[in-house]
């Protein structure tokens, strides 16, 4: 028996896919994968992304799932050691501190949009929404994560319920994996069931939610636009980019909590099947409940033009509560319950996920027990994440978002997909795939895995770091390359927030924009001494292994 | 109403994604567990 499963193992086979699954299910498949579709050729998003989940959302998984096993037969549990146990060089231990720096960091900001949902839970229980028109319900959101205003009277609110949120995620953590697998088991058929009967209501408003402040409302229309099929934008890279972006995040693949959470399966044990009951599950989700929630409601209420002109993350906080009141005192309080406990559960599923590789790790390598693991997690997320909640109007959270939670997946998972299809070896790989199985695994997945998911991945790379400007492909193809502001490039450089200083005439704006440069400085140097500590750490368990013997 | 196109692509792409869903976690359930020791701990104590 390894070192991590004589302390930790899982329950059950369905617990541990629930548990997968509720790692790979968060707040976008709710809200990202629907603005992503509308934005991308509605219906024919679904092609490319059907195509893309196909071709390296399941390679992705399979590749995590059978690293992680491998490495926890050595008894490593996080993705340092596991990747240094695929091949001998040592530079790979420190490629896989991404996976555990990029779980800090989302966490440390992911925890405090989980906040935002608890609270609204509270706020909807208390009616606080009721009487309010759409712009107060939009400004209610502005006002909770202003620091210095209250919706509660508790002072500091936000900061409140952040700290609130991140306690439980650390108390649930505290309780090792039987925790997290406990709150899956609740938490994901409570959200599939909230899921279910807003999918249902979305289905089935038609033009009921037609008003006279809004005589276009029309559920049918924002089907109609999230589902008729436009194949010219087929052709398009941007779309085809899009797609393959939105599987990369929603299957939470090039994080480290796939590989932590398989680590703790036996080699004898199936992974092959495990990985697609897991990966269908978040396709379930995303696909067919989360089309068919925001999307038809809003246009149900709103018009299809309003909702072409918002479509966006903060619809989930600042429309959604109004639309609610349309539907009588009583059944919005139940509908806004339902709506935030659903994305409460997307939500702490994904970041209990989070606090295990750290957890692992320093079980591994210096003998920490999950109590102590738990709470050295929830400390180090509560110094990372307290600037993203009273900074958010600075800009700390994007920026962590972005460079943690964006950059860093693909980074990682890029990496991760050369070593396991090309250094470790697709023969070793593919028997590592197929060890124990309960699926018999299609060959022409040794080929994908080798060729199609590490060309996909590096597309999705290389157009992230050079997007042309107003993500034009075709245009900058024909015309020159000209990178926009949200390419990696000019992201790094702040081209954007320098030229808006440019442009800027007001002083009073000038200095709020020198100020958020400040603020995006100093979340890159938070986000960079992370990094660093945690490569230290790893340093140091590498020269405890070689002091005890256990590397040569 | 939606129209012809949206509803087809709709109902073919949902329709598909709940079957292998539902077969896929099916064949999860049903497949027997291995002899132990397996990597679940709640049925240590079932007889084989």
């Amino acid at each position: 028996m390894t070192k991590g499963l004589s302390n930790d193992s899982w329950g059950s086979r369905v617990g541990l896919i629930l548990a997968m699954a509720g790692n790979a299910v968060g707040l976008g498949n709710f809200l990202r994968f629907p603005v992503q579709a509308v934005e991308n050729g509605g219906g024919a998003f679904i092609i490319p992304y059907l195509i893309c989940f196909l071709v390296m959302g399941i390679p992705l998984l399979w590749i995590e799932w059978s690293a992680g096993r491998l490495g926890g037969k050595s008894g490593n549990h996080s993705t340092p050691f596991i990747l240094d146990s695929m091949d001998r060089r040592k530079f790979w231990k420190y490629i896989g501190v991404f996976g555990i720096f990029t779980n800090v960091a989302v966490a440390s900001y992911y925890c405090y949009i989980e906040s935002w949902t608890m609270a609204y839970v509270f706020h909807s229980i208390s009616n606080t929404f009721g009487g309010m028109n759409q712009g107060e319900v939009a400004n209610f959101f502005s006002d909770y994560v202003d620091i210095n205003q209250s919706t509660t009277g508790i002072p500091y609110e936000a900061v409140f319920f952040y700290i609130f949120c991140l306690l439980l995620n650390t108390f649930i953590l505290s309780r090792g994996l039987k925790g997290v697998e406990k709150a899956a088991k609740i938490g994901m058929p409570l959200l599939i069931g909230f899921g279910v009967i807003l999918a249902i209501r979305g289905l089935t408003l038609g033009t009921t939610g037609a008003t006279a402040a809004h005589p276009e409302g029309n559920a049918f229309e924002g089907l109609n636009f999230l589902w008729t099929p436009q194949f010219d934008s087929l052709t398009n890279p941007k779309v085809w980019l899009a797609a393959a972006g939105q599987i990369f995040f929603t299957l939470s693949v090039g994080m480290g909590t796939v590989q932590c959470y398989a680590s703790y399966v036996r080699s004898k044990d199936d992974i092959a099947l495990n990985a697609v009951s897991a990966g269908f599950m978040n396709e379930f989700v995303e696909v067919v409940l989360g089309s068919l929630i925001v999307i038809p409601i809003a246009a149900g209420y709103l018009g299809v033009d309003w909702l072409k002109e918002n479509a966006g993350f903060g619809m989930a906080f600042q429309t959604m509560p109004y639309l609610f009141q349309q539907w009588g005192p009583t059944l919005s309080i139940f509908a806004g319950v339902m709506w935030f406990g659903l994305l409460f559960f997307a939500g702490i599923t994904s970041s209990l996920a989070m606090g295990t590789p750290w957890m692992g790790f320093m079980r591994d390598e210096f003998g920490m027990n999950q109590n102590k693991g738990a709470w050295s997690f929830g400390a180090i997320v509560l110094a990372l994440g307290l600037p993203t909640v009273i900074f958010f109007q600075q800009g700390v959270f994007d920026e962590y978002d972005y460079w943690a939670g964006t950059v860093s997946l693909v980074v990682f998972a890029l990496a991760e997909t050369i070593l396991f299809a090309w250094i470790f070896g697709m023969e070793k790989g593919w028997k590592e795939i197929n060890d124990g199985g309960d699926i018999a695994v299609p060959g022409i997945y040794k080929y994908i895995i080798k060729w199609v998911t590490p060309l996909l991945l590096i597309f999705v790379f290389v157009g992230s770091l050079i997007t042309p400007k107003d993500n034009d492909w075709v245009g900058a193809l024909q015309n020159g390359w000209e990178l926009d502001n949200s390419s990696i490039i000019k992201q790094i450089t702040n081209t954007g927030l320098k030229e808006q200083i440019i442009q800027a005439t007001d002083p009073a704006q000038i200095a709020a924009l020198e100020e958020k440069m400040f603020y995006v400085s100093l979340a890159r140097m938070i986000l960079l001494t992370a990094f660093i500590g945690i490569s230290f750490l790893v340093f140091l368990a590498y020269k405890r292994r070689k002091a005890e013997g256990k590397i040569t | 109403m939606m129209n012809t196109s949206a509803l087809i692509l709709m109902i073919t792409v949902q329709v598909t994604v709940i079957i292998l869903t539902a077969y896929f976690f099916r064949r999860v359930v049903k497949t027997p567990p291995r002899e132990e020791p397996d990597s679940y701990a709640d049925n240590d104590d079932e007889p084989r």
